[in-house]
């Protein structure tokens, strides 16, 4: 039994800013680097992590069946293809709704906890009943945003939230990060952001097509397209969590070319 | 304020957009973080005038109470201008002349919700 297992709530109240993506990204950069990782799709009602890991026809039985002793666990556990190291477990089946309460979620963390390393919660999006349970069996917390006035309106009141249930640490990741928009400041700061949400950063995600065509395929970036920008910052991130000092992309350089240092200039801060 | 921001007002253009998203972000947000009402603040605005009211002569149409948040810290900031005589002093009202022109004003303004 590993007392040392991680569970981590991957979570950002608005809807479609990149949680699944996050949490399929760094399940497989974690069991890349020889951890024993499991991800549980919270969001049983509109499932979707099965979908972005290109597993969704190996799913037989979900946590519901595990808790009712109908199937073993590891039954239920469906193991990636080319990253042993993964396991996906889906906590119910969309025709199921309402089953799920927080002392049932506890119960399947506490069974992943026995076997794996790292636990990753793929959070619903809302502050309901499916992030409530969510969290309950949740040590930490990544808060997912974009540089978005609503999407950061929302992530607010998440960590308000997970401040009141103490789940520490709560780490930020800033996704679809557009480095031109940022230098000729159309889209919020790295800095206006964490100003706003006081919250340690753990990374930032650069926008990248190549998302899109990864999801397609079923097949997340950080397995077979380790070169593209945002795979790159997904593996930043899951060295950060790590403990690793991997310093920060600065997305103003990151648009570079002629120009850059002045963009840079009209940004600094006069008060 | 950034370089920017200040260039552009010089020149008269529209601030950036990402300082407009900056700005209204913080409003909302204090307002998102506490549970305080727009009709109470506003009440809570009226009655922090009428007693600062008493002691120095304030413009009434200029004050503002207001939530401003920072650090995950939101503060409650009233911005009340004092009024200056011509030679720069601070109108101080005596306290037990209570008979001045703002005060009336302020106690009949919180009679109307009622």
């Amino acid at each position: 039994m590993t007392t040392d297992t991680r569970v981590i709530l991957i979570c950002s109240g608005k809807g479609g800013v990149g949680k699944t993506t996050l949490t399929a990204n760094l399940g497989i950069s974690l069991a890349r680097q020889g951890f024993k990782t499991a991800v549980l799709d919270a969001d049983f009602g509109l499932r979707n992590l099965d979908l972005l890991l290109g597993l969704e026809n190996r799913i037989v039985y979900t946590a519901q069946e595990v808790l009712e002793e109908e199937c073993r666990l590891d039954q239920a556990l469906v193991k990636h293809k080319q990253e042993s190291n993964l396991s996906l477990l889906p906590a119910g089946n969309p025709r199921m709704l309402d089953w799920l309460k927080p002392d049932d979620m506890k119960c399947i963390v506490n069974m992943l906890s026995e076997q794996f390393n790292y636990v990753l919660i793929d959070c619903p999006a809302g502050v309901e009943d499916g992030f409530k349970n969510a969290m309950a069996a949740s040590q930490e917390a990544i808060v997912v945003t974009n540089p978005e006035v609503s999407a950061v309106r929302d992530a607010d009141r998440v960590i308000g939230l997970l401040n009141t249930n103490a789940i520490k640490p709560v780490q930020l990741v800033l996704n679809r990060v557009r480095p031109k928009m940022m230098a000729s400041q159309e889209m919020l700061s790295i800095t206006d952001v964490t100003d706003i949400l006081a919250l340690p950063l753990l990374g930032l995600v650069l926008e990248d097509e190549q998302v899109i065509v990864s999801t397609n395929r079923g097949e997340p970036l950080t397995l077979n397209s380790v070169n593209s920008p945002a795979a790159k910052c997904y593996l930043n991130i899951a060295k950060r969590l790590q403990g690793e000092d991997i310093p920060l992309i600065d997305p103003v350089e990151e648009s570079a070319g002629f120009g850059a240092k002045f963009r840079k200039l009209m940004q600094t801060k006069i008060f | 304020m950034t370089l920017r921001d200040i260039i552009n007002k010089l020149l008269r253009r529209q601030p950036s957009s990402a300082s407009t998203a900056r700005e209204r972000l913080q409003l909302v947000l204090a307002h998102d973080r506490s549970d305080l009402s727009t009709e109470i603040l506003d009440q809570m605005r009226k009655e922090i005038l009428g007693v600062v009211a008493k002691y120095v002569e304030i413009d009434m149409d200029e004050g503002a109470v207001s939530l401003e948040t920072e650090d995950r810290m939101t503060a409650l900031v009233a911005n009340l201008p004092i009024k200056r005589t011509l030679n720069g002093q601070i109108k101080i009202i005596d306290p037990k002349n209570k008979s001045t022109e703002n005060l009336q004003d302020e106690q009949t303004e919180d009679q109307n919700p009622e």
